[in-house]
């Protein structure tokens, strides 16, 4: 496998009024399994259904009703796992987290506390060209989501709509290795990344798919190395947990107001509470939700109406067989095979259709002209008109013959410009466009020469003033491409002119 | 043919075949017997028009020759099983008016058979009790009688051993979570057999203890317990503990022939406060499996002594889980609200109206030893114990022991309302020989051996190797001959 080398960023460093403090934070991501049918029932995961429609009687919790594992969940968490070079758990198994709340029916979510599916893993997050930051995964679990409560339809009452009842998620719980707010952005950015490019999970954090728990605490600076090497949390501050964040900017705000809070508390000589907190993007603060001492008792304990999970080496091995090629292999590739910078790389492989549709580009072609197109030409002309790479109306192989056009010099970087937009708004064959509309570039030395010479003829003031001051040359050569329409190469034309003006 | 309620399964199978008698007149003795008992308290939802139609259908299939296994046999159904379009409330004032729109897998099983179901039959709320007295329905009472004094029939499955016993019904439908089968049927001089855990699909039957639960029948003779047991056992894939097994031909393995099998008897089950007579029916019994050509050997399953306390920590916290989703908010009872009652008033008066005081004991048993701090001390030290209690077994089967005899409860059926008063510990003793298999999964079958000197039925119970009831009911049939019980309680109701 490829790997590009990279240096830690330098942690985010807020000042105080006494001192200088650093960051720590880790986050749990709940990511929603790319599945049709929900973790324990048959029930559809379509978003967007009437509510109360995608609704198996299990998920309701009505009497006496089972659970039964949905085996393509399983095998999209161990895809996930193997996704992020994390060891697979051959056996798992499924707790219950007891607490009550109306969107959840059976008044228990099952979970997996004591034994996870996924173990330790890592996912690199970059943090610029040669900057990134390793951070550890702790863990991947599968468990339910709940419901949603809906309170605000009627003045005396509350609904509730269960379609998202049951919906399999991913925990993927990472290490406190993350130390400022952009850090935790860009963390949630490629693992999101990620979990598209494995096709575990949608990413829409709109929707709720993506959403995260983050936890942060303050420490002075040297705190965090003493914990890294020793283990022990007492090096850091006390963390408090902000919940149920889906938006990139509301994490980073949040986080970075938490740290403030944090530090306002103990330079004033306070002790930071562990508790749970919500953030106000409104008022762009967090508030507390529940103290330590308000925290569920959960009573966790083994499901039993489950049995242990236990996948075999071959139900692993088959997943593994089958994964696609992931960001940072390919980031990897682009660079050291196409010859592409990192920062285009990057942009190039940040999503998974953007890279397909690169790859298929520059396939026999010069990656580098390949990809200034993809990132320049057409990325740009997307964003115009406010679409997606899926949404493309010039297709690879259109963008494909442009490039081959322009590499080949059968049309000048200018033409390609033209031909581009007449792609893009009127489709069509790059190459019999450029046959049809004439728009070749003209190489052929006896069809520029006799421009050259017809101007030269047409111009004998000119010839004089330019054999005076040689920078004039330029305007023979601005001549013959208008005669030309553009089409002649400009080298070719260039070099004729200074030959019959002699100079 | 008169009394056609009072015929054993495989009578009236036989006789439906033969042509001597129609389902629907099966059927219509049954539904006269239970409108003439109500006194017994046994059923509690009747379904006399369901019955006859099903009824009807068997005696075409039977007709056609294409009669499955229990074709046009008459049985009450626990009133545990979701039986769709038919009121199933778990005996629970929280289920009130819950009618379910699916079907039990095993209550499906029976049906596919061709087993007429004729209503619902009362229970322990939630399966949880020892004498029925916790129904919301009020006590089943017991057939068997002296002087004036009601009986108990057992529970959890009371009802079910009730109609049995009084033949309101030909079979019934039991459920078993520390001996809910068994000790009613030993009450009842009944035939009880919970088979091993994951047999029977638990699908569909309301859950008390998942890990613990298991479905079985109760029934008139130990051929008639292989018959139903046949028709209601099988894997499910709805169930994840269901035991992917074929179910043998059970009937068939009913030879009576014992000869060589090694019967253990373990020491450690004869707790203070055993009556001297069942003590002396376990003698009894196992000289009469030793004259059936049966080997007799003193076996120890020394963790014996914890069983009921660890049976009394892992069901009431499953429980306390299980009934977590009975909240008001989707079915059932749900409490009248006062102004400004908000979610956590709806959860506390719903349920402290919906659940009686034995449910709510255990609930709070249960929330207590999962709770952290306790979790530790009690739930997982349950855990632990109740793998040294499998391993009991396990090394007596190891050694070569084929069954072993025990008795079913310490004591005959006790009056109504006379433990009312007690410690809910001294009601728990009840328990003491049945909750060990169910914590170690095992089958276990309750077979009438005789009377004791107040005229009341007496049970010895029989323990099997895993997945090996056909054996199991072998030595019962064995013991069932033997013991020769045919006593019937005197109709006074």
């Amino acid at each position: 496998m490829l790997d590009l080398t990279f240096e830690p960023p330098k942690p985010k460093v807020i000042a105080g009024a006494k001192y200088d403090w650093e960051l720590v934070i880790g986050l749990e991501v709940h990511a929603q399994v790319s599945s049709n049918a929900k973790l324990f029932s048959g029930a559809s995961t379509k978003f967007g259904a009437e509510p109360n429609s995608n609704v198996a009687f299990v998920d309701a919790a009505m009497p006496g009703m089972l659970p039964v594992i949905n085996e393509f969940c399983v095998a999209q968490a161990v895809r996930t796992g193997l996704g992020i070079n994390a060891e697979i758990n051959k056996w798992s198994a499924f707790d219950r987290k007891n607490y009550f709340y109306p969107d959840l029916p059976q008044g228990y979510q099952i979970s997996q506390l004591y034994h996870p599916i996924v173990g330790e893993g890592e996912i690199i997050v970059d943090m610029g060209p040669g900057v990134a930051r390793r951070v550890r995964i702790e863990r991947i679990h599968l468990e339910q989501d709940a419901g949603k409560s809906i309170h605000d339809m009627d003045p005396n009452m509350s609904f509730v709509d269960l379609n998202r009842t049951g919906v399999a998620l991913m925990e993927i719980v990472s290490r406190p290795d993350i130390r400022g707010p952009e850090e935790a952005a860009a963390y949630v950015g490629k693992l999101r990344q990620i979990l598209r490019y494995l096709g575990t999970c949608d990413g829409n954090m709109q929707n709720g798919n993506l959403r995260c728990d983050v936890n942060v605490s303050i420490c002075r600076q040297g705190a965090y190395e003493k914990f890294i090497e020793t283990g022990d949390f007492g090096h850091l501050g006390t963390r408090c947990e902000i919940k149920n964040m889906n938006s990139m900017r509301f994490i980073q705000q949040a986080i970075e107001y938490e740290a403030r809070r944090q530090i306002q508390i103990v330079e004033g000589g306070g002790k930071v509470d562990q508790e749970t907190r919500l953030y106000d993007p409104d008022k762009g603060e967090t508030r507390s939700m529940r103290s330590k001492e308000e925290a569920h008792d959960y009573r966790y304990f083994p499901c039993p109406d489950l049995l242990p999970l236990e996948i075999d080496d071959s139900f692993i091995e088959d997943i593994r067989a089958s994964l696609p090629e992931l960001p940072d292999q390919k980031k990897a590739r682009f660079v050291t095979e196409l010859g592409l910078s990192e920062y285009d790389a990057s942009v190039l492989t940040a999503e998974v259709e953007a890279a397909d549709y690169f790859e298929a580009v520059a396939a026999g072609r010069d990656g580098k002209l390949a990809a200034n197109w993809v990132i320049n030409e057409l990325f740009g002309r997307l964003k115009k008109d406010n679409k997606d790479i899926t949404e493309s109306p010039v297709s690879p192989e259109q963008l494909g013959k442009i490039v081959g056009l322009i590499s080949s010099d059968a049309i000048s970087g200018k033409i390609a410009k033209d031909l581009f937009e007449i792609v893009y708004t009127e489709g069509g064959d790059p190459e019999a466009i450029v046959e049809e509309r004439g728009m070749k570039q003209v190489t052929d030395t006896g069809a520029i020469e006799a421009a050259v010479i017809e101007v030269i003829e047409a111009n004998p003031a000119q010839v004089e003033k330019a054999k005076a001051n040689p920078k004039l040359a330029g305007w023979f050569v601005g001549q013959v491409m208008k005669v030309t329409g553009g089409k002649a190469n400009p080298k070719a034309v260039n070099d004729l002119v200074m030959a019959k003006l002699g100079l | 043919m008169t009394e056609l309620n009072k015929l054993t399964l495989a009578e009236a199978r036989d006789a439906l075949r033969k042509g001597d008698v129609t389902s629907v007149e099966l059927t219509q003795a049954c539904l006269t017997a239970i409108d003439g008992a109500d006194a017994l308290n046994a059923f509690v939802h009747k379904t006399p028009e369901l019955a006859l139609e099903r009824a009807k259908a068997a005696d075409e299939r039977i007709k056609a020759g294409d009669a499955p296994a229990m074709c046009g046999l008459p049985i009450g159904m626990k009133d545990l099983y979701c039986t769709k379009g038919v009121a199933s409330q778990a005996a629970s004032g929280i289920l009130e008016g819950f009618v379910p729109e699916y079907e039990s897998t095993v209550s499906q099983k029976l049906q596919d058979a061709g087993a007429v179901m004729l209503g619902k039959l009362n229970m322990d709320e939630f399966a949880m009790g020892s004498s029925n007295e916790t129904s919301v329905y009020g006590d089943s009472v017991n057939p068997w009688k002296i002087d004036d004094r009601k009986l108990t029939p057992g529970g959890s499955s009371g009802g079910s051993a009730a109609a049995v016993a009084a033949d309101l019904c030909l079979a019934a439908t039991g459920t078993d979570t520390g001996g809910s089968i068994r000790q009613p049927a030993a009450f009842t001089g009944t035939v009880g057999i919970k088979p091993t855990y994951g047999r029977c699909s638990r699908w569909g039957i309301i859950a008390y203890a998942s890990s613990l639960d298991q479905a079985g029948p109760m029934t008139k003779t130990v051929r008639d317990a292989a018959i139903m047991l046949e028709a209601m056992a099988g894997h499910d894939m709805k169930d994840s503990t269901s035991a992917d097994l074929p179910v043998p031909n059970f009937e068939a393995m009913l030879t009576g022939d014992i000869r060589g099998k090694v019967i253990g008897i373990p020491k450690e089950y004869r707790p203070e406060g055993m009556s001297e007579e069942i003590a002396k029916l376990w003698d009894e019994g196992a000289a009469m499996l030793k004259a059936a050509g049966a080997e007799i050997r003193e076996i120890s399953l020394p963790h014996t002594k914890y069983a009921l306390p660890t049976y009394y920590v892992i069901a009431p916290a499953e429980a306390s889980s299980n009934l977590a989703r009975y909240d008001g908010v989707r079915y059932g009872h749900r409490a009248k609200l006062g102004s400004g009652d908000g979610i956590n008033e709806m959860y506390e008066k719903t349920r402290a109206e919906g659940f009686g005081p034995e449910v709510k004991r255990r609930i709070m048993v249960g929330t207590y030893v999962l709770s952290a701090g306790f979790y530790d001390a009690y739930y997982n030290k349950a855990r632990k114990v109740r793998t040294l209690i499998k391993r009991d077994f396990e090394n007596a089967f190891a050694a070569g022991v084929d069954a072993i005899l025990a008795p079913a409860t310490p004591t005959s059926a006790f009056g109504l309302g006379e433990m009312k008063s007690a410690d809910p510990v001294e009601m728990y003793l009840n328990d003491v020989f049945t909750v060990t298999l169910n914590l170690a999964g095992l089958p276990g079958i309750a077979v009438p051996t005789g009377l004791d000197s107040k005229g009341l039925p007496m049970g010895l119970q029989l323990i099997g190797r895993p997945f090996e009831e056909g054996d199991l009911l072998n030595t019962a049939y064995a013991l069932e001959q033997a013991a020769g019980f045919v006593s019937k309680p005197a109709k006074w109701w």
